[in-house]
């Protein structure tokens, strides 16, 4: 009798142990699929970054540049040749052996003319691809990038096998610690830990990501325990309750996020610099980021990440100062103000922002239309159609000061001096020299008032108090989990 | 006569929300659109009634304003489903009491299949065509308050049309058009009036679930609907920016409704006469 009570209690005991080696993750919002070489949703690399998928090197969570499949690399003196040596006996999740051969595969790929890829722009300098041997792989650029090393080191230049590439959407196929196990769509993403992993092993035996789209959702889910981890938590009006509940653990990290009020450069009368100094000058950033962002939040002059080494910071350049905003809009000709038009995208951040910068615009008679819109909606007016005024969006990037120099963004700024820079620091290989020329873009963005820089979105880290080594930062969006652990706390 | 109850307790309801809604024209305590951060989540004190929310906004002075546009919203809307619904069913009637069948029944056929689309899966519709706002809230909860009158007034005129003063009228010569306004219109004003009554309250929890979903009236204009969404994530540190709002629109629609019911008892001399009957009855019994 007492043998048979053991062993039933046994099996009651026994997969509570094994389930205690794995972690729930929440997600905000579901990605559209799981193939990082296809799709610009930062919710794909958020997944699969890191744990399914690897590059030939890694971004880790201080936005450094760490060996990946490549173990060691060298970089010829004229800047333009990498020789990548890559790492022995790795195998894809489904048995092939990864070799030279799918490094170009990968990247052959990613630069093709019919590429889906949504950063064609980081393979585009590729002049040649040299294998010496199953291990040793030489990439020659048309000159020398030194953002290269980092851009092959973001989730759309993954290395991925010829044989599962295109199916990689619904059954991702990588080198990573983890390996897909199911995805129950709208539900969650279940992965499992992989047992034949070439390097140091992953400590959790599952993770699983589950889709919670509503905030006050997360909360719940957190408060009950369903979730262990919500690296990027939706509400951080609600980060003060877990922060006194001593069985939850929260960290107030920098995402490369940074947000802005977007202006249409290209149309009047925002096309005068003086109606945009004007506005400049009507922000109040300390009320936008108590107001909506709970304090949680850091102010930013330029866009530009402000952890970031070559930062400048440019917040007092036009202080918070009514009169002058009035004195601007005098001198451009609307001494009474004007009407305009908000476009507002979903996320929470973007429709408190947008509410308080519409107060604080109309202290100076400037009168903002709001209207709230879906992404789609936002994406087809907005983004591609260059049909709105203002908008109010955070530019997830990491590094991504050079859209300005596109004048066919949605901004349209078009703006010679800036694109000279920009070019400038793409030729430059010596790194002082960049950073100063960073700096200089900074400046010239910030002088010219192109949009609103209001703050940098923080990323809201909330677990579990025990589980160790989460990510503090997003300087790309992945929940990288190769280092997570849940710590035994009796 | 006395009145009962249920129309005195909908009245003062619906009255103290109509006057805080007429009052919100003229004055607030405080002003909506004027936002102090430094202010931001007081619980309810003697300053702010209702509290403040997440923007430091006076929550008394958001729920005199969210009444004014859900009142606002409503009437108009009800106002359309009037405007266009009793005609058309007057119409009707008359026209299969005139050997019409045809036109009665591709009216309201018609009329059959915007009610076979729920009123909120309609307005989205709308919404998700014209774009968000009050007026276009306005005119999904109209086109929805359509066939509601539509048919309600048909089935009334049905009834009265084989009554013998229309049949007198009919011999007299009057048309029926005269005979429909008339003779008709005003003998089923009084189910029309509770249908109002009743549809006005329904428009209330419609503007609220529009405004709810971000499909009603836009900001910084307050609507009840879109300050319970904004407060679902600070419940449960500021309950009452929850409760307050959705108290407001429970007692709206139960005075609403309450009136509706004691209107009924009221002007359905029918009805009176059956209660009347039952009370005898029952106290008989006893």
């Amino acid at each position: 009798m007492r043998i048979i009570l053991c062993s039933v209690f046994m099996f009651f005991l026994f997969p509570l142990n094994i389930w205690a080696d794995g972690i729930n993750v929440g997600l905000q919002l579901e990605p559209p699929n799981l193939d990082p070489t296809s799709g610009a949703a930062a919710a794909i690399d958020e997944v699969v970054y890191g744990n399914i998928f690897e590059g030939l090197v890694r971004i880790d969570q201080n936005g450094e540049v760490i060996p990946g499949l490549a173990l060691f690399w060298e970089l010829s003196s004229d800047g333009k040749s990498y020789i990548f040596h890559l790492a022995e006996g790795v195998r894809f999740h489904d048995g092939t052996d990864f070799t030279a051969d799918d490094v170009r595969f990968s990247f052959d790929r990613a630069r093709a003319a019919n590429s889906t890829n949504a950063k064609k722009y980081i393979f585009a300098p590729i002049a040649n691809i040299d294998i010496f041997d199953d291990y040793t792989i030489m990439i020659t650029l048309d000159r020398a990038h030194p953002d290269f090393l980092f851009n092959i080191g973001l989730g759309d230049a993954v290395i991925v096998a010829s044989e599962s590439a295109a199916t990689n959407a619904i059954n991702p196929i990588g080198t990573g610690p983890f390996r897909f196990k199911r995805w129950v769509r709208g539900d969650r993403i279940e992965l499992i830990k992989n047992n034949t992993y070439w390097g140091a092993q992953a400590r959790l035996d599952w993770a699983t990501f589950k889709i919670i789209t509503d905030p006050l959702s997360a909360y719940t889910a957190m408060m009950a325990g369903d979730i262990d981890t919500f690296p990027n938590y939706p509400a951080p009006e609600n980060l003060f309750l877990f922060d006194r509940d001593p069985a939850f653990e929260v960290v107030v990290g920098l995402t490369a996020g940074e947000t802005i009020l977007a202006t249409n450069n290209k149309k009047t009368p925002f096309d005068n610099i003086l109606v945009r100094k004007a506005i400049a000058h009507a922000i109040n950033r300390k009320e936008l980021i108590d107001g909506a962002m709970f304090g949680n939040a850091q102010a930013i002059g330029t866009h530009f990440a402000p952890n970031h080494p070559d930062y400048v910071d440019l917040t007092a350049l036009y202080p918070y100062d009514l009169n002058k905003a009035r004195g601007y809009l005098r001198e451009a000709g609307f001494p009474n103000g004007f009407k305009a038009s908000l476009k507002l995208p979903p996320p929470i951040y973007a429709r408190r922002t947008g509410e308080l910068v519409a107060n604080q615009l109309s202290r100076v008679g400037i009168h903002l239309e709001i209207e709230n819109m879906e992404w789609a909606q936002w994406i087809d007016q907005v983004l591609r159609n260059r049909n709105y005024d203002l908008t109010v969006v955070s530019h997830v990037e990491p590094m991504d000061i050079n859209i300005y120099a596109n004048p066919n963004y949605y901004f349209g700024y078009d703006n010679a001096d800036f694109q000279k820079i920009i070019s400038d620091i793409d030729k430059n290989g010596n790194a002082a020299g960049r950073a100063a020329l960073y700096k200089e873009a900074q400046r010239k963005i910030a002088e010219d008032a192109v949009n609103g820089f209001l703050f940098q979105l923080g990323k809201y880290g909330v677990w579990k108090r025990g589980v160790k080594g989460m990510w503090r930062n997003y300087p790309i969006r992945s929940n990288d989990l190769r280092d997570v652990y849940i710590e035994d706390n009796g | 006569m006395k009145l009962p109850l249920n129309f005195i307790i909908g009245a003062i309801l619906t009255t103290i929300f109509l006057c805080m809604a007429l009052l919100s024209l003229v004055w607030t305590p405080y002003d909506v659109t004027a936002l102090e951060i430094a202010d931001k989540f007081q619980a309810p004190n003697i300053d702010h009634w209702f509290g403040t929310d997440h923007f430091g906004r006076d929550v008394f002075s958001m729920i005199m304003i969210g009444a004014r546009n859900a009142v606002m919203v409503s009437l108009v809307a009800v106002g359309i489903g009037m405007l266009f619904g009793v005609p058309l069913g007057l119409y009707a009637a008359a026209a299969r009491m005139n050997g019409g069948n045809l036109i009665d029944e591709i009216l309201m056929r018609g009329n059959d299949l915007i009610f076979a689309f729920p009123s909120l899966l309609m307005a989205i519709m709308i919404t998700a065509v014209f774009g968000p706002g009050a007026i276009n809230a306005i005119i999904a909860i109209g086109i929805f308050n359509i066939p509601v009158f539509a048919r309600m007034t048909r089935g009334g005129a049905l009834g009265l049309w084989s009554r013998e003063y229309i049949m007198a009228a009919r011999v007299c010569g009057k048309g029926s058009m005269r005979i429909s306004f008339e003779h008709i219109l005003p003998n089923i004003a009084n189910i029309l009036i509770v249908q109002a009554t009743i549809q006005f309250s329904i428009a209330i929890i419609a503007e609220a679930s529009l405004s709810y979903v971000g499909l009603g009236t836009q900001p910084p204009d307050p609507s009840l609907g879109r300050m319970l969404n904004e407060a679902q994530t600070m419940i449960f540190f500021a309950p009452w920016l929850a409760f307050v709002p959705g108290g407001a629109i429970v007692t709206m629609v139960l005075g609403l409704n309450l009136m509706g019911d004691g209107l009924r008892d009221i002007l359905d001399p029918k009805l009176r006469q059956r209660k009347a009957r039952e009370m005898e009855a029952s106290n008989a019994a006893s």
